[in-house]
């Protein structure tokens, strides 16, 4: 299993042809206090960089992209009653939802831990 | 001029800190070409308050007065007798002259009346939660459709031929215009709702189903079985109510199983007002609140754990999410909203339902003298404090001769279905506590010499 | 003599330091707390007396009420003291300057109150046969003539409930036309600083909304735009005044450009106050603009509405308004619907709403029209402007104008949070202005500045009143550059604390229930009193 991360400041653990997809650190922090969050049903399909979720703050909502393109098999229902899992653990409970993916070479183009450590430094 | 503080002396020096020569001199940014220098066409300088009185009071004068006359007019606008304690508490600057809530700790008077302005409507409607009020109940039936589509994902909206017509060409011209599709008939003056029709019609594609109740017609009918049809295809029942103070008397149409109950507020705190300002009354059950229009008014605690309320769920609103928004609706209905929660406060649950069983019974009387008459022929079994009358004649030009007798004496169907000759002699009229016995006769015998 | 001064006070005192003890009721002297109608109120409690109903047989087709609704009623007595106190926990005009950006929040002459409850404007129903509404058509005709005069338009839709529904109307008008000359133009392009409702009301119609770059003055990026223009653009639409509170003096080049790729330029009229008897839109190139009669013309706010938002149309526009609508035939008004509109207007776009429009907005609009008249509706444009760039110059020097360099601001101010202390924002800056007494300008719009602060502080304010204002602000300026943490506590003497709007949101209560167990519990201190 490996993590990427994509300049949206989404994550993925990819294992095989299947990936877990939430939001990072980094952007949960940008937005705030999480009070919801939409994800996807289970069988819907996407493509890279289609609307897949929805995350909202008090003041803000925004799109969460599908990082790469697949069909969704999970959507996390955790999120539904306590949406504050996206800032106490963004990279772990707080996932988003799951994914099989069609084209595993999308994932080659993205940045691994370091790569996106220095991206948002330099942000 | 009396609304202007600031003295010459005070724009002088005001021009002198800013740096201005002249007044002028800050519209620099408007090309000389747009300025318009000499006075604006036709309009005197300002006038004295009694002038402009005076000039109202002559129009005001030109027009016959509800409560002038014998009055029976309902169709969507209902006349009750509104609390003088209402038009007073309104009328404090602190209401009055507020802005929407967006300093919640300066605001807590307005959001702790939209609170229990909400709590009242979504218990009135017989639902989980009600918005902060819509523009009116035509806008906020438009918002209903477009709201069912969006939590079905489908796009064919059933209007009943008992939904009321105004409130059916809103939604027709929205509709145009987003590629909704609508399917409606007008109504037949009989005595059943068309609930068995919309039974029938309901289908895979469909939506929404939209009934009103009481109808456009007066008849009531029962939305049980309706709601359990609409459902089992995947669509959602909308509810219209135009008169509120008949739930006073009947079963909500939440309790039946409707999923979205909106409705017209003017009964209850606000007057007739030839049609507006009204107030949009918007209900739903919770598991659908995340796709309602307009505000929302939440509890919640401040930073010492006292109660407090805010604007809340505003990310489905048109200034934070802009194109992705659930509705583009703004400023809606606040003082509006505020008359119906104090007349509402005032009637309490006890003062309603006498309210509404005063209204019935005052119908019921009313209906029996009119059937009565000679060729008249009361079209409703079931009703609240409306009913349609079938006259020996076309009704337009009987109101119209009612109204040169001093009797404004109801709505013709004609005013409101011109194009449909099975509708010319239908007369919808309506009653309320407000009409009095001697009301009644005085219809009855100008309705008599009308027709004969 | 002794026994005079009955306080107990004598100038010899010591001064009393310390703080207020905490009260047994929660009250503090005038600051009232006031529990729910639901706390306080029963369902067997009316304060309406009703005559007995008349026997008769129930006719109410077998769903006669049997469950209760559980909606509580309170005496008059109680009722006017619950909605008198709640009215003190609220802010308003006419408590003090409201310096709400974008908003207009002047004085409401009280005279507009009186003229629209007369009963001939009241008591009158909206389907009354038309002979017996003659003055209240009046009312609406002459309004509209007004309207006309003063934007140099061809007509004006008068329907419309609020700005955003008159917004509404303007695209669905140029939709209409556009479809009237078979074409399908699926793109309408909108400001950054745009207000929400413009990219939300493009959308509802079914345009692609795209953005129109601005300049580093804060205006429309007029090559930018050109370049971006072509058959595609069904319409552009602009606030001019701007959101940033400057004037766009490419307007006409602008409305000239779009007119020349076929498009339409819809003007949001929201600040339609600082140009009112000096500027026409018409004379601009404008297509259709709407008309906050709650702003410009000072209908009361109300808390939120009731609005009103006539749109006035060109030429090109005028033939897609829609119904119903007043025209003067011979000595008499009529109106103008469904059955009747092929002879008048066949290619009206429909009906927005029910009735006739805001009446009651619409006789308190005339009415503050007549009363100030030529001369003095000049004068609310000027001294709008005047206020505001005297606001705009006495606070430059602590506060960031970030186009303050680039000439004179119409009616409004613009300042951003460069220069606060770390950490400290433009929302506590406006706690803190909360308790200094005033209501807090618009924050965090236009969203092209950062924390933007945008101050419209109106013609109805006086010199005096501006300089208490701005010395408030410089104070509060001061703290926020300063770091002064106690900002960060504001308000203190608000009715309310600064409120927890995260739970709100996550936990959203919408409606009262009755708390589960009967005394005392859930997660807040029960209001005193009840």
């Amino acid at each position: 299993m490996a993590r990427y991360f994509t300049k949206d400041h989404e994550w993925l653990d990819v294992d095989g042809d299947t990936a877990t997809v939430g939001i990072t650190s980094y952007a949960q922090e940008q937005l705030g206090d999480i009070v919801f969050v939409e994800t996807p049903e289970a069988g819907k399909s996407v493509s890279q960089g289609d609307d897949a979720a929805v995350v909202e703050s008090v003041k803000a909502a925004s799109d969460v992209y599908a990082p790469a393109s697949g069909t969704v098999s999970e959507g996390n229902a955790a999120l539904a009653d306590d949406p504050a899992l996206v800032n106490t653990d963004p990279e772990g409970e707080g996932w988003f939802f799951k994914m099989t993916l069609s084209d595993a070479g999308q994932v080659s183009a993205m940045m691994d831990e370091a790569a996106y450590k220095d991206y948002v430094a330099g942000l | 001029m009396r609304y202007l503080p600031l003295t010459p002396d005070d724009r002088s020096e005001m021009l002198a800190k800013i740096g201005a020569a002249s007044i002028d001199d800050l519209f620099i940014d408007v090309p000389e070409a747009a300025r318009l220098t000499g006075p604006i066409r036709d309009l005197p300088d300002h006038a004295s308050e009694l002038s402009v009185e005076r000039h109202f009071k002559s129009l005001s004068a030109q027009n016959t007065v509800a409560g002038d006359v014998p009055f029976f007019l309902g169709a969507g606008a209902y006349r009750h007798h509104v609390p003088a304690s209402v038009d007073h508490l309104i009328q404090r600057g602190e209401f009055l002259t507020a802005y929407t809530p967006y300093q919640p700790e300066i605001a807590q008077g307005t959001l702790q009346m939209l609170f229990e302005f909400q709590s009242q409507v979504a218990r009135l409607f017989g639902c989980d939660v009600a918005n902060a009020s819509m523009y009116d109940g035509s806008t906020a039936c438009w918002e209903a459709v477009s709201m069912a589509a969006r939590v079905t994902k489908k796009r064919k909206a059933i209007l009943s031929s008992g939904l009321h017509p105004h409130y059916v060409s809103v939604t027709r011209t929205m509709a145009k215009f987003t590629r909704d599709q609508i399917v409606h008939r007008d109504p037949t003056l009989a005595a059943a709702t068309d609930i068995d029709d919309l039974i029938d019609a309901v289908d895979d594609e469909t939506s929404c189903v939209v009934v009103q109740y009481p109808d456009i017609l007066g008849r009531i009918g029962d939305l049980s079985k309706l709601a359990k049809a609409v459902h089992a295809k995947g669509a959602l029942l909308v509810a219209v109510v135009t008169e509120p103070v008949a739930l006073g008397a009947i079963t909500s149409p939440g309790e039946m199983g409707a999923d979205i109950v909106v409705g017209e507020g003017q009964s209850i705190g606000v007057g007739l007002q030839f049609g507006g300002p009204y107030v949009g009354l918007f209900a739903c059950q919770a598991k659908f609140v995340r796709q309602m229009p307009g505000r929302l008014c939440g509890e919640t605690v401040d930073a010492t754990g006292k109660r407090g309320f805010v604007l809340t769920l505003s990310t489905r609103e048109q200034h934070i999410r802009r194109e992705k928004a659930t509705s583009n609706i703004c400023t809606n209905s606040g003082l509006c909203a505020l008359a119906f929660s104090i007349h509402m406060t005032l009637l309490g649950e006890r003062g309603l339902r006498e309210l509404a069983a005063l209204n019935h019974a005052l119908a019921c009387q009313a209906a029996d003298r009119l059937a009565q008459l000679p060729g008249v022929e009361l079209i409703n079994d079931s009703f609240f404090n409306e009913f349609t009358l079938r006259l020996p004649k076309e009704a337009r030009p009987v109101v119209q001769a009612l109204a040169e007798r001093d009797v404004l004496g109801g709505v013709s169907l004609g005013r409101l279905y011109a194009d449909n000759a099975d509708l010319q002699n239908g007369l919808i009229v309506a009653v309320t506590e407000t009409t009095t016995a001697e009301d009644i006769e005085a219809l009855a015998s100008a309705l008599k010499e009308a027709l004969a | 003599m002794s026994g005079i001064n009955a306080s107990g006070w004598k100038p010899e005192m010591a001064r009393i330091e310390g703080d207020a003890p905490t009260t047994s009721t929660g009250n503090r002297a005038l600051m009232l707390e006031e529990p729910l109608i639901f706390e306080i109120g029963s369902s067997n409690t009316t304060g309406v007396d009703f005559a007995d109903a008349p026997t008769h047989t129930s006719r109410l087709g077998g769903l006669e009420r049997t469950a209760e609704m559980g909606i509580p009623g309170l005496s008059e007595a109680e009722t006017v003291r619950h909605y008198t106190r709640l009215s003190r926990q609220n802010y308003a005009i006419d408590l003090g300057l409201f310096p709400l950006g974008s908003c207009t929040m002047k004085h409401n002459p009280r005279l507009n109150e009186k003229i629209a409850r007369m009963p001939g404007f009241a008591d009158i129903h909206p389907l009354q046969p038309q002979d017996t509404v003659q003055g209240a058509l009046g009312v609406i005709d002459q309004l509209a003539h007004w309207l006309i005069t003063l934007t140099g338009m061809t007509s004006v839709a008068m329907s419309p409930k609020a700005g955003a529904h008159g917004e509404l109307c303007g695209i669905l008008c140029i939709k209409a036309a556009l479809d009237a000359r078979g074409e399908d133009r699926p793109v309408v392009l909108v400001p950054e600083s745009a207000h929400g409702t413009n990219p939300a009301t493009a959308a509802f119609a079914g345009y692609k909304v795209e953005n129109i770059p601005a300049t580093p003055e804060g205006r429309v990026d007029l090559a930018a735009l050109k370049a971006r223009l072509g058959p595609d653009i069904a319409a552009v639409m602009i606030t001019n005044p701007n959101t940033c509170g400057l004037f766009e003096p490419e307007m006409k080049a602008i409305s000239d450009a779009v007119h020349a790729v076929g498009g339409f330029v819809y003007c949001d009229g929201a600040n339609f106050n600082a140009i009112v008897g000096r500027v026409r839109p018409g004379d601009l190139g404008v297509d259709a603009m709407h008309i906050n009669l709650h702003k410009t013309f000072s209908t009361p706010h109300g808390g939120g509405g009731p609005g009103s938002g006539p749109v006035v149309l060109s030429e090109a526009l005028a033939p897609f308004a829609p119904l119903p609508f007043v025209h003067r035939d011979g000595g008499a008004w009529r109106l103008v619907e469904e059955e009747n509109v092929g002879e008048d207007l066949p290619h009206s776009f429909g009906r927005m709403t029910a009735f006739h429009g805001q009446m009651g907005m619409f006789t308190r609009a005339l009415a503050y029209i007549m009363s100030h008249g030529t001369d003095g509706l000049k004068q609310v444009a000027e001294d709008a402007v005047l206020n505001a760039n005297y606001v705009l110059r006495s606070l430059e020097d602590v506060l960031d104008a970030p186009f303050g360099g680039s000439g004179p601001c119409m009616h409004e101010a613009l300042f951003s949070d460069k220069g606060f202390a770390e950490g400290f924002t433009t929302l506590d800056l406006a706690k803190g202005l909360i308790d200094e007494g005033y209501h807090p300008m618009t924050m965090y719009f236009p969203l092209v500045v950062h924390g933007a602060m945008l101050i419209e502080p109106t013609e109805t304010e006086s010199k005096a009143a501006l300089d208490q204002f701005i010395a408030a602000m410089r104070h509060v300026a001061g703290q926020a550059k300063a770091g002064d943490e106690a900002l960060k506590g504001a308000p203190y003497y608000a009715p309310r604390r600064r409120l927890d709007e995260t739970l709100a949101a996550r936990k959203p209560i919408l409606a009262w229930a009755e708390p589960a167990v009967a005394s005392g519990s859930g997660n807040y201190e029960k209001p005193g009193g009840g």
